[in-house]
C-alpha cells in the first residue's frame, strides 16, 4: 500500500477557465510540504478541488490518497477517509454550537449503532482547546459566528486535531493571525506532525514556515509546480520575490 | 427522491384508494355527511345539551353560513373543502380501525426513530381508537382537584360548571370573528375546560401526563382556560408523532383568560398528516399584569391557518407568541400572531421562524395594534424565514399600527437560505448532505426549541432531522 498523497498531472478549471494545468505533487507521510506561490497561481484552488467543491470540475489527473481515489469520493467521504482541509475562510453556522458540530463530526465517523461517548469527548476537547489556548466558553458558542480571524483559524486546528486526519490541507491559515495566533496555530499543527499523518501548508508568506518548517517546498505558477526545493527556498522567494522564478521559466 | 413525508402520503393513499379503514354503521352515535340544523341539534342531544348551548350552536351555525370564505386574502386552497363531504360528529368507537400488520412500514420506522412508547404508536398509527392514559392521569386529578384546580373536556365543563365556564365562553373568540371560530362554535366537541383559582401555581404541565388523548385529537376541539387572580398554569397540546388522520378538516378555537397577575403558558407541538386542513383560532385576554405566553410548533399539514393572539386589556398586561413552523413539499404553513394592545405599558414579543423544505411555502401575517390614546406600550416582532430548496416559497405581511408617539415597537424580517458553501464546510468535515442539513435547521430554530420542555425539545430535532433527509436528492 503507497503511503502518500499523490497528485498526479490534475487539470480543473471553474466558470470554464482551467486554473489548475497539469499539477504534479507526492507528500508521503511523515513529511510537512508547503506551497508557495503568487495570487491567482491556483494555491485556494487546489485545496479547494482536492475536497470536491462543486465549482471546480477535474478534466484531467488523479489524486490518491494512499491507494484511494479521491476525486471518486463525494465531499463528505473523503472527509471521513481522513482528508481535511483548514479553510482560508472558514463557514459560520448559526445556532450550532463548536462543541454539537464536532461531535456530530466525530459520530459520522463510528460505525451505524456506536454512540460517541460524551463524557471522554469533552475530556478530550477540553484538553485540545487547552492546548491551543481556547477559552473553554468557544464549546457553547455557535461555529465561528462572531470570532475574530484569529479564533477561527484556532478553531480549524482544533477541529484537525479533534478529527485526526491522515492528511491535511492548511490553506493559508496565516492569514489575518497576528504573530501570537500564528505560534500558537504553528504549536498546534506541530504537535500533530507524525510518521502517520503528511501536510501540505499553502501560503502566500515565508512566515508561517519559520514556525511549521517544511521538508519541501514547492513553487506554484500558473497551475504548475515550477520548482521544488528544500526549506531554504521559502526564504529565497522572500527575498528575491516570486518575479525571479517567472523569469527563471522564461525560455533565454 | 424518497421524502421522509412519504410516510404520511402513503396514509393518506390507504384512507383514499384501498379502503382499509371501516366505519361501523351505527347511526345512534352519527351525525352523518354534511351540515345542517340536524346535525347541529343532534350532536346537542347526544351531549345532553342544556338550551343556552343549544341557540348559542345554532346561532354559530347561521353565522358559518353567512360568512364568505376569506380567500380575498387567505389562500384560494380553502376552496376545495368540500363542508359536505365531512362527518361533523363521530362518537367513541366510531374511529376508524385496522390492524398493526396493514400499518405502512415506514410509519413504523417513523415511530421506531422518534422514539414513541409502543402504546402510543398503536394509537397513533389509527388501530386502536382510544389510548388509555387515564392510569397515569388518576393521580394527577386528585391532587389537582384538592387544590381546586378544574380539569375537564368540553360537554362536562359546560355541564356541571356553568357559573365558572358560562362567563367567558365564546367571549374571548366571538363566534362571528371569522368562518372558521363560527363553524367550531357551531359543531365543537372535545377539548379542555380548566380553571385555576387565585393564587393557585400548578406546578408540573397540565396534558404532559396524558399527552395522547382522543378527545383532544378530535376535529373540532374547543379549549377554554380561565386562571385567575395571581395563578399559574402551563398547558400542552399535540405530540410530535405525526398523526395519521381521516378526517380532513380540522378546525379549533382556543379561548385563554388570564385574571390580575396570573400566567398561562399554552404549548403546542402538532405534525399533521399531508390531506388535513389545519384552520385554528387561538386567543387570549390578559387582564391587569397578567401574563400570556403562546408556544406553537406546527409542521405538516396540507394547509395550517393558525394566528395565536393576546388582546392585554389590563395595565402591564403581556402577551408573546413563540412560532416555529415547517413546511414541507406541498404544505403551505399560514402562520403568525395577532397583539392588540388595550391598556398602558402593555407588552408584546413575536418571534416567528419558518422553514420551507422542497416546494412548501411558509407565510408569516403579523397584527399589532396600538391604539393613540395608549401610553408607554411595546411591541417587538421578529420573523425569520429559512428556505432550503430553490423552489421553496416564503412571503411575510406583517401590519403594525401604531398610534400616537408614547410607544416602542421594534420589527425585524429576514429570508435567509442554507449557503452551499456552509453545506460544503460542514460536508468536510464528514457529515452528509443530510445531517448538514439537519445540523443547520436545528441551528436555525435552536433558540425557539429551547422554549419547549425537554421532552419535546429532543422529538423536535429528530423530527427535523427526519424531515431534513428528504430534502437533499
Amino acid at each position: 500500500m503507497s503511503q502518500s498523497l499523490k497528485i498526479d498531472n490534475l487539470h480543473a478549471t471553474v466558470d470554464g477557465n482551467e486554473i489548475l494545468k497539469g499539477l504534479t505533487l507526492e507528500i508521503p507521510k511523515g513529511q510537512v510540504h508547503a506551497i508557495m506561490g503568487p495570487n491567482g497561481s491556483g494555491k485556494s484552488t487546489l485545496a479547494k478541488v482536492m475536497a470536491g467543491h462543486e465549482d471546480y470540475v477535474v478534466t484531467d489527473g488523479t489524486v490518491l490518497l494512499d491507494d484511494i481515489n479521491l476525486l471518486e469520493l463525494e465531499i463528505d467521504e473523503r472527509s471521513r477517509a481522513g482528508f481535511f482541509l483548514a479553510f482560508q475562510y472558514p463557514h459560520e453556522i448559526p445556532g450550532v454550537s463548536n462543541a454539537n458540530f464536532l461531535r456530530a463530526a466525530r459520530q459520522a465517523r463510528l460505525p451505524k449503532g456506536e454512540e460517541v461517548d460524551a463524557v471522554a469527548f469533552y475530556k478530550e476537547m477540553y484538553l485540545k482547546m487547552d492546548e491551543l489556548g481556547m477559552d473553554r466558553k468557544f464549546t457553547g458558542r455557535s461555529v465561528n459566528e462572531g470570532f475574530s480571524g484569529g479564533e477561527k483559524k484556532r478553531n480549524e486546528i482544533l477541529q484537525m486535531m479533534m478529527l485526526e486526519p491522515t492528511y491535511a490541507v492548511l490553506d493559508e491559515t496565516d492569514s489575518g493571525l497576528d504573530i501570537d495566533a500564528l505560534r500558537i496555530v504553528a504549536a498546534g499543527v506541530n504537535a500533530m506532525r507524525s510518521p502517520e499523518r503528511g501536510f501540505l501548508v499553502i501560503t502566500h508568506y515565508q512566515r508561517l514556515l519559520d514556525y511549521i518548517v517544511p521538508d519541501v517546498v514547492h513553487v506554484l505558477h500558473d497551475g504548475r509546480i515550477v520548482k521544488s526545493g528544500g526549506k531554504e527556498l521559502a526564504l529565497e522567494l522572500e527575498e528575491k520575490g516570486y518575479d525571479w522564478i517567472t523569469e527563471e521559466l522564461l525560455p533565454a | 427522491m424518497a421524502t421522509a413525508d412519504s410516510a404520511t402520503l402513503e396514509a393518506v393513499h390507504i384512507d383514499r384508494d384501498e379502503g382499509n379503514f371501516s366505519y361501523p354503521e351505527d347511526y345512534t352515535h352519527d351525525a352523518g355527511y354534511g351540515l345542517n340544523e340536524g346535525t347541529v341539534d343532534y350532536i346537542s342531544n347526544i351531549k345532553g345539551e342544556a338550551d343556552w348551548i343549544r341557540e348559542f350552536r345554532q346561532k354559530a351555525l347561521k353565522v358559518f353560513f353567512s360568512k364568505p370564505m376569506p380567500t380575498h386574502w387567505a389562500s384560494k386552497d380553502l376552496e376545495n373543502i368540500i363542508f359536505d363531504d365531512i362527518r361533523y360528529y363521530l362518537a367513541k368507537g366510531q374511529t376508524p380501525t385496522r390492524s398493526w400488520d396493514e400499518v405502512p412500514d415506514d410509519v413504523k420506522e417513523t415511530f421506531e426513530r422518534l422514539g414513541i412508547p409502543e402504546k402510543e404508536r398503536k394509537f397513533l398509527a389509527g388501530v386502536e381508537a382510544q389510548f388509555d392514559s387515564e392510569a397515569a392521569y388518576s393521580n394527577v386529578k386528585e391532587s389537582l382537584t384538592k387544590e381546586g384546580v378544574i380539569f375537564v373536556n368540553s360537554t362536562e365543563g359546560l355541564r356541571e360548571h356553568p357559573e365558572i365556564f358560562r362567563k367567558w365562553f365564546g367571549k374571548v373568540i366571538p363566534t362571528g370573528d371569522n368562518k372558521f371560530s363560527a363553524l367550531n362554535s357551531a359543531v365543537f366537541s372535545g377539548g379542555s375546560f380548566i380553571y385555576v383559582p387565585p393564587g393557585v401555581k400548578v406546578k408540573h404541565p397540565l396534558q404532559a401526563y396524558f399527552r395522547i388523548n382522543a378527545e383532544n385529537f378530535g376535529q373540532f376541539e374547543r379549549t377554554l382556560i380561565i386562571v385567575d387572580e395571581g395563578a399559574e398554569v402551563t398547558y400542552m397540546e399535540g405530540c410530535t408523532a405525526p398523526k395519521f388522520e381521516t378526517a380532513t378538516l380540522h378546525s379549533a378555537v382556543v379561548e385563554l383568560v388570564a385574571m390580575k397577575d396570573a400566567k398561562i403558558q399554552y404549548i403546542t407541538v402538532q405534525n399533521w398528516s399531508n390531506n388535513v386542513y389545519n384552520l385554528v383560532t387561538k386567543r387570549g385576554l390578559a387582564h391587569e399584569n397578567a401574563e400570556i405566553r403562546w408556544i406553537d410548533c406546527n409542521i405538516g399539514s396540507r394547509l395550517t391557518m393558525k394566528y395565536p393572539g393576546v388582546i392585554m386589556k389590563g395595565r402591564k398586561a403581556r402577551g408573546e407568541v413563540i412560532s416555529i413552523a415547517l413546511s414541507n413539499h406541498g404544505q403551505h404553513q399560514d402562520t403568525g400572531a395577532k397583539m392588540i394592545h388595550a391598556a398602558d405599558e402593555t407588552t408584546s414579543n413575536i418571534v416567528a421562524k419558518s422553514i420551507s423544505v422542497g416546494t412548501g411555502k411558509s407565510t408569516y401575517r403579523g397584527l399589532v395594534h396600538i391604539p393613540r390614546h395608549l401610553k408607554g406600550c411595546k411591541n417587538n416582532t421578529e420573523c425569520d424565514a429559512l428556505l432550503i430548496n430553490k423552489d421553496s416559497n416564503t412571503d411575510t405581511y406583517p401590519a403594525i399600527t401604531v398610534r400616537g408617539n408614547q410607544h416602542s415597537t421594534q420589527h425585524e424580517a429576514s429570508v435567509s437560505q442554507v449557503s452551499e458553501d456552509q453545506i460544503f464546510y460542514m460536508k468536510q468535515r464528514g457529515l452528509s448532505e443530510g445531517e448538514a442539513m439537519s445540523l443547520s435547521v436545528n441551528g436555525f430554530v435552536n433558540d425557539l426549541v429551547r422554549e419547549f420542555p425537554m421532552e419535546y425539545s429532543v422529538e423536535l430535532k429528530r423530527l427535523i432531522d427526519m424531515e431534513m433527509e428528504g430534502s437533499v436528492g
